[in-house]
């Protein structure tokens, strides 16, 4: 019961964050708007709960198989990827590895000196 | 097929979501079993070789992508829950969280800058079409937002959630060899990092090494997913790569 009233609950959660996107000019897609409410609220209670645990580690744990149909979809680029393969990989790849040490120089070198972490 | 109640009960498979969905979760619990085979081998990353597998059955049985999907979208949907229920393991690191929120926001806004900016950059320099480039550009932010910020700049959302699912692919392969390379330990620095450029596949990998890496990369990417909601668009106006 527990899995049930979790996932219950995160389905509220985000289609309220779908509604709220439609309703109001925010330019942000739905289930992140239910991801930040459900984040206040659970700061606003004070505490999480068991059934919100068991459904977020269910879903959670298998996150990979989740990204699974949208990466099928591949088939349907074929053509465009094999005319552009080099510029597409050559993006990835340079601006993935770019990306990520940038993000990890700027949070070791911040931590550093905002925190007074060593 | 010539016999023809197979092909009698092929087309009755083929119309239904039920084969779909099936061979999703099959192809991905033999991937998973191979990757565990494999001593988590980044080579051998379940949504590679489940997505491999996956697409070698349709091009085989001539199956499109629309009818795959038909069944497919049972798991696809599931992103959404999925993201929404970030704020559990999130919440979870609140103490954590509330020493670091300068240096998260700071590196994480830096960081959705950098990434759509240096993708479209490198796109473009090496001859890459200006639908290509845009559609490439949110490719570190999570599926559902990638999709939906590609739609808004005139990307193509369906090569988007491709390139999106290859970057959280590469993040994961790349990252733990680049942190050691970095000498970075720390596992909220090296979370942020990946959740950030790599998104839910990242964040699944960083999962594996600690809750810790985890809930920070899971953190970085529901906050990269948002201010890359509201920065890419506006970002890639300002350069003048859209009108």
């Amino acid at each position: 019961m527990d899995f049930l009233n979790g996932i219950t609950l995160l389905l509220i959660y985000q289609l309220v964050g779908e509604v709220s996107v439609l309703m109001l000019p925010i330019p942000i897609p739905g289930p992140v708007l239910g991801m930040v409410l459900l984040f206040l609220t659970l700061l606003a209670h004070g505490r999480s709960t068991a059934s919100l645990e068991s459904a977020s580690t269910a879903l959670l744990s298998h996150l990979s198989l989740l990204f699974v149909p949208a990466g099928v979809g591949l088939i349907v680029h074929f053509e465009r990827i094999a005319q552009e393969w080099i510029a597409i990989s050559l993006a990835l790849v340079l601006s993935t590895g770019i990306t990520m040490a940038t993000v990890a120089a700027m949070m070791h070198i911040a931590t550093r000196y905002l925190s007074g972490k060593t | 097929m010539d016999n023809p109640d197979l092909a009698a009960i092929w087309v009755y498979l083929s119309t239904s979501p039920l084969l779909g969905l099936t061979i999703t979760l099959v192809a991905y619990s033999m991937a998973h079993k191979l990757y565990v085979y494999a001593r988590y081998n980044p080579a051998f990353n379940p949504v590679v070789t489940s997505v491999t597998g996956l697409i070698s059955i349709l091009l085989l049985t001539d199956t499109s992508y629309e009818s795959y999907f038909e069944g497919a979208q049972f798991v696809h949907f599931l992103l959404g829950p999925a993201t929404v229920a970030l704020a559990i393991p999130l919440y979870q690191q609140i103490s954590k969280l509330k020493r670091l929120w300068v240096s998260v926001l700071l590196s994480l806004t830096a960081g959705v800058a950098i990434s759509s900016l240096c993708t479209v950059f490198i796109a473009r320099l090496f001859g890459a079409s200006l639908q290509t480039q845009l559609s490439l550009a949110p490719k570190s932010v999570t599926a559902p937002v990638a999709m939906g910020i590609s739609e808004q700049i005139g990307g193509l959302p369906s090569l988007t959630a491709a390139v999106v699912v290859i970057t959280g692919i590469l993040g994961a392969v790349l990252g733990p060899k680049l942190f050691k390379l970095m000498r970075i330990q720390d596992d909220s620095i090296k979370g942020v990092a990946m959740g950030v450029s790599a998104h839910g596949i990242g964040t699944a990998r960083a999962f594996q090494v600690s809750s810790e890496m985890g809930a920070f990369s899971g953190l970085a990417m529901a906050l990269s997913a948002l201010a890359s909601a509201l920065i890419v668009p506006w970002l890639l106006s300002a350069i003048g790569i859209l009108q």
